[in-house]
């Protein structure tokens, strides 16, 4: 490299350090703005945008305005004011010109079955002359019962409080008080807490699984070291789809480990183990994915442990369980704590192994998201749901930068 | 540490013999299910099992026909053009944005420090179901959804946090005096940053981006909102695969998807070696 040295004079020096402070911290901001202005745009304001999602339902808010206005002073239990069905009919006649009676009726349809059709004909008959109230009635008289009036005001309200209501599987009656839904309507809590269950139990196998792992590796010859960690790097690098093919191609019915086992004689052609399509298969899928995400972490908390302190204690007559105890263990908890942190976090999010392996049971909250958001078009509770999941997993990511903080997040081991 | 003292007792070492035999049955289940990969995609059978003639080692049993089939079908030959152009486009924009984000927040002068750390690396914590639906709402509303560029935005999202780390990692070796010393001799902070900084954190750009590029390659649940039929990539295609006609097809594609790994994962090792070489400790 050429360096030209070149005397700066004196008047630029004093300038340039009376602006030095200002400047440089202009120009650390202005090289992270890209990025950050970057992620704004493309990932934060698209996440703002589910969660609001969750608390408008704009097509009824927005198509039905004058209707959710009347029903402001409604008691929830009687058939409602006539300025209530006059503004009903006028808002229908305006949803039928641009054509918005669908979008409404489809999502008043998730709240009471057959909304759609309803919507559908009462907008037609809102269209004549004379007094709404009588109109509306004729077109189909399930307009006296206060449930369907209850189903527009509470999804027209903004922010509207329905979708997260859904997702915790509870719902506000007519007359106001929250409860929750019949026992056999019950899905999302259930999803909510097996998402939970199948968290912990994969953080807990993975804290089982990589503990000793980690502690072999630290405490091995450098150059074997290298070779188990390669072992443990190689899966983490592995697509996540070829992971999840290889258990397909393990646990199938007719798969690696059922053929081992009827090739062995140790099972009977007929009755081969339903391995696959089943919470059991997330479970260790996920544990087989996540388990880098454990040992990881373990690993370099206890490769920084001098071996001197457990000797110390040894020597002066702790037991060796004891000193492992009282003087190892303590100084790997910060591991235990960032490893289990990371894991959970990550399971709690898991889309495509139980897509792919769980079958019925073995579904997790990712996979109800996805429905919504993708077949059943109800983008409201999807965007509910996902508030909630994201809740969830701030909280901790928080907990984790608190405790292990961002900057120390590594990649790739 | 010595795992095993010299003076250990008979229990001490049955309980040592425990314990290897223990961990060598974890390194078996992180390891056996993608080796037992490999196989199976040489198989002459269209099943999902080792063959019993496999088994005896018979030529017969094994065949390349999965391999064909891959290399002869136009929808996995341009699955596999689009995952390269997506993944080159999107480590492009994500190491240079990464790059410039990371020499900011390693400035003493960066105010809000942890706070926009956190927030940078973000996407690497956030579900990927909720980014993808969240971008799935927004980029439907933009026209972005089944084209190129929501495919590549979204990929740089997800990968900038990669470089993002790497190289805030390579400056925090990064032994400062050196740009002090530059600029004394009358660099500007353009030279500076193009014949002083870069060259020295090189490697972990370089190594930031081979994540990058890894994490696009694999990016499955983001691309399954924002991708399409036309836009179909590598990890999509097998998710079709895995859900509607399972064929080995798959397993020979997996193979080389492993083999590309164990690839990047060199590289990546190398430049760590090379990053070592480079700044003097």
């Amino acid at each position: 490299m050429t360096a030209v040295l070149v005397e700066p004079s004196p008047r630029s020096l004093r300038r340039s350090l009376v602006a030095g402070s200002g400047s440089r911290r202009r120009a650390a901001v202005l090289l992270v703005l890209p990025l950050l202005v970057f992620l704004l745009a493309l990932f934060v304001l698209p996440i703002g945008y589910l969660l609001w999602n969750a608390v408008d339902e704009a097509p009824v808010a927005g198509g039905l305005s004058r209707t959710v206005q009347a029903l402001r002073g409604w008691d929830g239990r009687s058939q409602p004011a006539d300025a209530v069905f006059d503004a009903l009919a006028l808002d229908l006649r305006e949803a039928e010109a641009d054509d918005s009676v669908q979008r409404i009726g489809a999502r008043l349809n998730f709240e009471v079955a057959g909304l759609r059709r309803i919507l559908r004909r009462t907008a037609a008959a809102a269209a004549g002359e004379g007094p709404a109230t009588p109109r509306i009635l004729a077109a189909d008289p399930v307009w006296r019962s206060p449930q369907i009036w209850a189903a527009i005001r509470d999804v027209g309200a903004v922010p509207t409080m329905v979708n997260l209501l859904a997702a915790l599987d509870l719902k506000r009656s007519p007359t106001g008080e929250i409860a929750a839904v019949a026992p056999d309507y019950r899905v999302n809590a259930p999803l909510f807490l097996r998402t939970l269950w199948i968290g912990l139990l994969v953080t807990l196998l993975c804290l089982a699984l990589g503990y000793p792992v980690a502690y072999l590796i630290a405490n091995v010859a450098p150059r074997t070291a290298g070779i188990l960690l390669l072992m443990v790097v190689v899966p983490l690098w592995t697509s996540l789809l070829v992971r999840t093919a290889a258990w397909m191609a393990l646990l199938q019915r007719n798969g690696v480990i059922n053929d081992a086992l009827v090739g062995l004689g140790l099972l009977d052609d007929g009755d081969r183990l339903a391995l696959i399509f089943n919470a059991r298969a997330t479970v260790i899928a996920m544990t087989h994915i996540l388990l880098p995400f454990m040992i990881l972490p373990l690993y370099s908390v206890m490769r920084t442990i001098p071996p001197v302190y457990m000797r110390a204690a040894e020597s002066l007559g702790a037991s060796r369980a004891l000193a492992y105890r009282r003087v190892y263990v303590p100084q790997v908890a910060p591991g235990i704590v960032s490893g289990c942190l990371l894991v959970f976090i990550m399971s709690l999010g898991y889309y495509i192994t139980p897509a792919l392996l769980g079958g019925e049971g073995g579904q997790m909250i990712s996979n109800m998201i996805a429905y919504h958001v993708r077949e059943s078009l109800n983008w409201g509770l999807a965007s509910a749901l996902g508030a909630l999941l994201l809740a969830g997993v701030l909280v901790l990511y928080f907990v984790y930068v608190r405790a292990v903080g961002a900057d120390r997040i590594r990649v790739g081991g | 540490m010595a795992l095993l003292p010299d003076h250990a007792g008979p229990a001490q070492r049955l309980l040592h013999a425990g314990f290897l035999a223990y961990c060598g049955l974890v390194f078996a289940f992180l390891i056996l299910p993608l080796v037992v990969i490999v196989p199976l995609s040489f198989n002459a059978e269209p099943y999902f099992t080792l063959s019993r003639g496999m088994l005896t080692l018979d030529p017969a049993a094994f065949s390349l026909r999965w391999y064909e089939d891959f290399f002869g079908s136009a929808v996995w030959r341009s699955a596999a053009v689009n995952s390269l152009i997506v993944a080159t486009v999107s480590t492009l924009l994500a190491t240079v944005l990464g790059t410039l984000a990371a020499l900011g927040l390693s400035r003493p002068q960066m105010p809000c420090r942890q706070a926009v750390t956190a927030l940078l690396i973000s996407p690497l914590i956030v579900p990927l179901i909720i980014a993808g639906a969240g971008m799935y709402f927004v980029f439907a509303r933009l026209g972005l959804v089944g084209t190129f560029a929501g495919l590549v935005l979204s990929h740089t999202v997800l990968g900038a946090p990669f470089v993002l780390i790497t190289v805030t990692a390579t400056l925090s070796k990064f032994d400062t005096t050196l740009v002090n010393a530059a600029a004394i001799s009358g660099a500007g902070p353009v030279t500076i940053l193009r014949r002083v900084t870069l060259p020295i954190i090189a490697p972990g750009v370089v190594s930031g981006a081979i994540f990058a590029f890894g994490s696009s390659l694999d990016e499955i649940v983001v691309t399954l909102f924002i991708g399409s039929g036309e836009t179909q990539t590598v990890p999509r295609q097998m998710w079709v695969g895995l859900r509607e006609q399972l064929s080995p097809t798959i397993l020979a594609v997996a193979t080389l998807l492993i083999a590309l790994s164990v690839l990047l994962l060199a590289c990546v090792g190398l430049l760590r070696r090379l990053g070592r070489g480079r700044t003097p400790a």
